[in-house]
């Protein structure tokens, strides 16, 4: 999970790790005053939170020097749709702006924490090239990029800190204050479980170090051990994805037409990207799990048909340890549940298939079987288009 | 035996006593898999489904000589449970828990690394994994036995219905498999694609080697870098998710585009650069390998009725 900007610096301030001087989040025009009387004096700057790298370059960043200025760049920016270069071409709505005292800059760096998945550790990565993004530094010039990785338990150890700070070519006096800030953000980093801690760029101004902007994602796995994150609604999540998770599914929702039931994540990819060979597009991902029971099959249809898009559904179970005749009697159940207007193509392999097929034939509900992911992609696709 | 686990493999469940240990490891022993013990603290010195439980895997280890840990502990006890089993001198331990910590694999993963640099032979596979099964001799994991069949193909894979539908299409084309590896769908795994390609390399049992992939990550590359350095086997490739958008995971936690990284396209373009034969069509999986190893010598496997290399004898006459 995300957090948004002004979540993530209140994060490292509560570490004592440098932001500028924060006004706080705004919502509604009025509230800008006593924001900017927090924020120190001027100038500010204003900066649109949403889930998205490059606000920068698409409007949703605006430096103001007075009052009066702040007001007008407020009113511009809350409601409007921001499209940037990482929304994927949607437009994200406006609805909160962090106000912050403008730093003087003098030199800017990349920093962040991921996860090394190669190296199975946790890593430091920094570059001195600052507000940059770091795959577009890798690419160019990968030579101003060092990662450093380090062991969770054992934390981010001085030598490895300082051998960063070097390396980003600070003078020594500022050495210390650069070890204390990424020590800091490594020990955050570890005990919040994040996946994600990027603070770019991390500036350095008269005052010393600041980060300018922070990114903070959250290892979803780890969440049920922090107790404030655990009811978070996951901001970038849509009501049927949440709805989906509380019902134990994993459902993502995509632009295309045919819906998808899968068990298996690996086997639900695998499925819709049978569907685009076929000459479909997917409406969704989703993994009903392992044990693919009545319940949870029902729920599954009911979030599917949520998408008004979806012209079709395929069904394409493999079954396992969960027998194929008993899928098929949750799957006929469902049906008799969900009233289905739309084609319905069944796909099931592995253990019982046959006595599967036959309750499925015989049900009279006029769901399509399918001998094989192919033939069932070929039909729900040439379905979907009658449809 | 072909790689990791055999008829001699001496396994302890970690979990027995659970709902998931109690339900699967049943299923273990109907296929014939050699359990000796089982570990749930606070349960030593009781049996469950007729086999001894110990309170530690040390005393496991002691008592039975478990050489192989399966593991059913759930997510916040699964770190500790990976941990004490490298800790008791276990040399293949398989974690089948789904929803571990990130971190807390990169600890298990450090541990992992001492227990190597210390001289050990030791393999974690998973977590957030089917498990691994070596047909006709033993099962560790949650697979469906039925779909399995003694052969000469080795297969690895991030997924795990995935797995079921590729080895159900290798049986039904004739093609048995030397062992099923599932190295678990999480952003930190403890054996990667390449160590399991070097021992399958190595095996005799083993002829040909399937490999699917998911988006996210970077494995499938080097995989492909080791496959043309390093071995004459064929490896033939399924990557799952072209159509998944960056920026999600796609129920894994390690299947996700990242930053422009870990997309099907490099990945694909990776392996078909070094020599690996990348099947776009999951459907055409099973049909693609029987074709190319059509001809071509297939390692008989031991003991068992040797299903693959019947039908491909009859093929080739």
């Amino acid at each position: 999970m995300k957090l948004l900007e002004y979540e993530a610096k209140s994060l490292l301030q509560g570490r004592g790790i440098p932001t500028p001087l924060q006004g706080g989040v705004v919502r509604r025009l009025q509230d800008i005053t006593p924001a900017l009387k927090r924020a120190g004096k001027g100038p500010w700057v204003l900066k649109a939170q949403v889930l998205a790298g490059g606000r920068g370059k698409a409007g949703g960043v605006k430096i103001v020097k007075s009052p009066a200025e702040a007001k007008v760049a407020l009113k511009g920016l809350l409601g409007l749709k921001l499209k940037t270069h990482q929304t994927g071409g949607a437009a994200l709505t406006i609805r909160e702006v962090l106000v912050e005292s403008a730093a003087k800059i003098e030199k800017e760096f990349y920093f962040s924490i991921v996860v090394d998945r190669r190296e199975g550790m946790a890593a430091v990565i920094v570059s001195s090239q600052g507000g940059v993004e770091i795959e577009s530094t890798a690419q160019e010039s990968p030579e101003a990029i060092l990662k450093l990785s380090f062991d969770p338990d054992a934390g981010l150890p001085d030598f490895k800190a300082r051998r960063l700070g070097f390396f980003l070519g600070l003078s020594v006096d500022r050495i210390p204050a650069f070890v204390s800030f990424a020590k800091s953000c490594a020990k955050l980093f570890c005990e919040l479980d994040l996946s994600l801690l990027e603070v770019n760029p991390l500036a350095l101004t008269p005052k010393g170090l600041a980060a300018l902007d922070a990114k903070v994602v959250l290892d979803d796995n780890a969440l049920y051990r922090h107790a404030d994150y655990q009811k978070k609604a996951d901001p970038e999540a849509s009501a049927a994805e949440r709805e989906a998770k509380k019902a134990g599914l994993s459902y993502i929702g995509l632009d295309g037409d045919i819906g998808c039931l899968v068990n298996g994540a690996g086997l639900a990819m695998a499925t819709m990207d049978t569907i685009a060979l076929a000459g479909g597009r997917p409406a969704n991902f989703l993994d009903v799990g392992g044990s693919a029971d009545e319940k949870r099959v029902i729920e599954a249809f009911r979030i599917i048909l949520r998408d008004s898009k979806v012209r079709g559904i395929l069904v394409n179970i493999f079954g396992g340890i969960v027998k194929c005749d008993m899928i098929a009697a949750g799957l006929l159940k469902a049906m008799a549940r969900v009233k289905l207007k739309i084609p319905l193509v069944v796909r099931l392999e592995g253990t019982n298939v046959e006595e599967a097929k036959k309750m499925l034939s015989n049900s009279g509900l006029g769901l399509v079987p399918a001998d094989g992911l192919w033939d069932a992609a070929k039909k729900i696709v040439e379905l979907a288009k009658g449809s | 035996m072909a790689i990791l686990l055999g008829r001699q493999s001496r396994i302890v469940v970690q979990g027995l006593t659970g709902s998931a240990g109690t339900f699967h490891a049943q299923k273990c022993l109907e296929y014939g898999t050699p359990l000796v013990s089982g570990v749930t603290p606070g349960r030593g010195g009781t049996t469950h489904l007729g086999l001894p439980v110990f309170d530690t895997v040390a005393e496991a280890v002691a008592r039975t000589q478990a050489d192989v840990s399966l593991i059913f502990v759930p997510a916040p006890g699964a770190k500790d449970a990976a941990m004490e089993a490298l800790d008791a001198g276990i040399d293949l331990v398989i974690v089948i828990t789904e929803g571990i910590p990130v971190l807390d694999m990169a600890r298990v993963k450090a541990a992992l690394g001492r227990a190597r640099a210390a001289g050990r032979n030791v393999h974690l596979i998973g977590p957030n994994c089917p498990g691994v099964i070596t047909p006709g001799e033993a099962k560790a994991g949650i697979m469906p036995a039925a779909i399995h069949r003694p052969g000469p193909i080795g297969v690895i894979s991030r997924s795990g219905t995935l797995t079921y539908e590729a080895v159900h299409q290798l049986s039904q084309q004739g093609f048995g498999q030397s062992t099923v590896i599932g190295v678990g769908g999480d952003p930190i795994i403890g054996t990667s694609f390449v160590e399991l390609l070097d021992l399958f390399e190595k095996d005799p049992k083993t002829s040909a080697v399937v490999l699917i992939g998911e988006i996210g990550g970077s494995a499938e590359e080097e995989a492909a870098g080791f496959f043309k350095t390093k071995m004459t086997k064929p490896v033939f490739s399924f990557i799952a998710g072209r159509t998944a958008p960056p920026g999600r995971r796609m129920g894994h936690a390690g299947a996700i585009i990242e930053g422009g990284s870990g997309a099907y396209p490099a990945k694909a373009k990776a392996l078909r650069d070094c020599g690996v034969t990348v099947i776009e069509n999951l459907s055409e999986l099973g049909h693609t390998v029987a074709q190319a190893l059509k001809g071509r010598h297939i390692a008989s496997p031991e003991g068992v009725k040797p299903i693959a290399v019947s039908v491909h004898q009859s093929e080739s006459q």
